[in-house]
């Protein structure tokens, strides 16, 4: 069995330094350190907390009620960082980034500093107003598509994001389809993730992502690149639902216990810098919700910004790390040890 | 007390306090069976949860209803797998009762 013992509780504001502890300490005891790599090679943008739905797992506790979202003065200065400091990679996400006003500018102007984009959609959102032209938009600015579809059926999807969303998933999907997206050979990237629809693991990538294209492909005649494998996050909405369903307990001794050393050299945080809707910064979009920025005495707001401030840094970490280092581990980019 | 506790799933090692060199050897087996091989580590979970309904072992139901969830099984197919056990089950009593009428009659007219 394990050895993991420690049962971090997040949240609770006593035991997030003592749980901070236990990861640092459960990394250490595989005779590992996590600190930043040489350089930030993706620069996460959150616009806001806006979404047109709200799934029960979200750990940004996005919905349509939520107000918080970026303004055009900090849009255009992380358009300004984007020119200045070349990421390799502006990867945009939200709630549903597309309903931000400043959407549209970041992506074409960070295309124009040549930058590699990814956009966090969800699909159902193309039906919004204004926002039928996405996929054609899309394909205009060459973008890469990273889609939440928990599970190839739409009973487990509905559980997780909402009645009705499997449905015009599918339809967004055709849709991108349409144009290219998930096409061999267009050079097209669409990318699906899948989230557990509950308080268990993912199963190995591989396995499910063929699952995935051969059921989507079967029953809907629907294509996609690669299916990334993401574990859920005990953070707001899906730390609710531990509480209120007695899992949680359960779910971060699962974390713990399931913790790969292997995963460590690749999570997100050692490459990705993070910055919300007010310009500030963190280590991962995970950090952001639970408001824990960058180490102190880094520069705090993209304003800011220096590259060579973060090279080799230190990595704020607190108990829901546990939820990037489990199994095969997870990041925005799906599992971090191949299956 | 209930004579089945939730918790004693995960202090199933305690099980290797006193003779440690058998459980290991246990432990080594158990975990080499859960692996991929001809069979995909859902195929086999899948089976453990059948098998496990066939004990009818709450310990092994509870373990083996997570693997088929994070092995990528829904609730159709873990239904299905059920079935199958169930299903045996139900067919190995029935057949038995060829030994009740077998019984009656040898001692019937």
């Amino acid at each position: 069995m394990s050895e993991g013992k420690v049962l971090p509780v997040v949240n609770a504001d006593a035991s997030v330094a003592r749980a901070h502890v236990s990861f640092v300490e459960r990394v250490g005891s595989a005779g590992l350190t996590l600190r930043r790599a040489g350089a930030v090679e993706t620069l996460q943008v959150n616009v806001g907390k806006l979404c047109n739905q709200a799934c029960k797992h979200c750990h940004v506790d996005a919905s349509p009620k939520r107000t918080e979202i970026m303004s055009g003065e900090t849009a255009a200065q992380i358009i300004e960082a984007v020119r200045r400091f070349r990421f390799q990679t502006v990867d945009i996400t939200g709630g549903a980034p597309e309903l931000n006003p400043s959407f549209r500018r970041l992506v074409i102007e960070s295309r124009d500093a040549g930058a590699h984009v990814i956009v966090r959609h969800n699909l159902t959102v193309m039906f919004e107003p204004g926002q039928e032209d996405l996929p054609e938009f899309f394909r205009a600015q060459g973008v890469e598509v990273v889609s939440s579809l928990p599970y190839f059926l739409e009973q487990q999807t509905d559980a997780q994001r909402g009645h009705g969303v499997f449905n015009k998933s599918v339809e967004a999907l055709k849709r991108l389809n349409a144009v290219g997206y998930g096409v061999e050979g267009s050079g097209l990237a669409l990318h699906l993730v899948y989230n557990p629809v509950g308080a268990f693991l993912p199963p190995a990538q591989s396995a499910i992502e063929a699952d995935f294209k051969r059921e989507l492909r079967a029953r809907h005649g629907v294509s996609f690149n690669s299916l990334y494998t993401i574990t859920n996050m005990p953070i707001k909405r899906f730390l609710d639902y531990l509480r209120r369903t007695g899992n949680e307990e359960r779910y971060m001794r699962k974390l713990v216990e399931a913790f790969n050393p292997q995963a460590v050299a690749g999570l997100m945080c050692r490459t990705l810098l993070s910055v919300d809707w007010t310009g500030r910064l963190y280590d991962c979009d995970f950090n952001q919700m639970l408001d824990l920025g960058v180490p102190a005495g880094l520069p705090q707001s993209i304003a800011d910004f220096d590259p060579r401030d973060f090279a080799g840094r230190e990595i704020t970490t607190a108990a829901h790390c546990f939820g990037c280092t489990a199994g095969a581990g997870s990041s925005c980019g799906g599992s971090v040890v191949a299956s | 007390m209930s004579y089945y506790e939730e918790d004693d799933l995960s202090r199933f090692a305690d099980m290797g306090k006193h003779r440690p060199d058998l459980f290991e050897k246990f432990m080594a087996w158990y975990q080499a069976c859960q692996e991929d091989g001809a069979l995909s580590r859902r195929e086999k979970a899948l089976i453990g949860l059948a098998v496990a309904h066939a004990l009818q072992c709450p310990y092994c139901i509870d373990a083996y209803a997570q693997s088929c969830l994070e092995s990528g099984s829904n609730m159709e197919q873990m239904t299905e797998a059920i079935h199958m056990a169930s299903a045996l089950r139900g067919g190995a009593a029935l057949i038995h009762g060829l030994q009740a009428h077998n019984s009656v009659n040898k001692v019937s007219m």
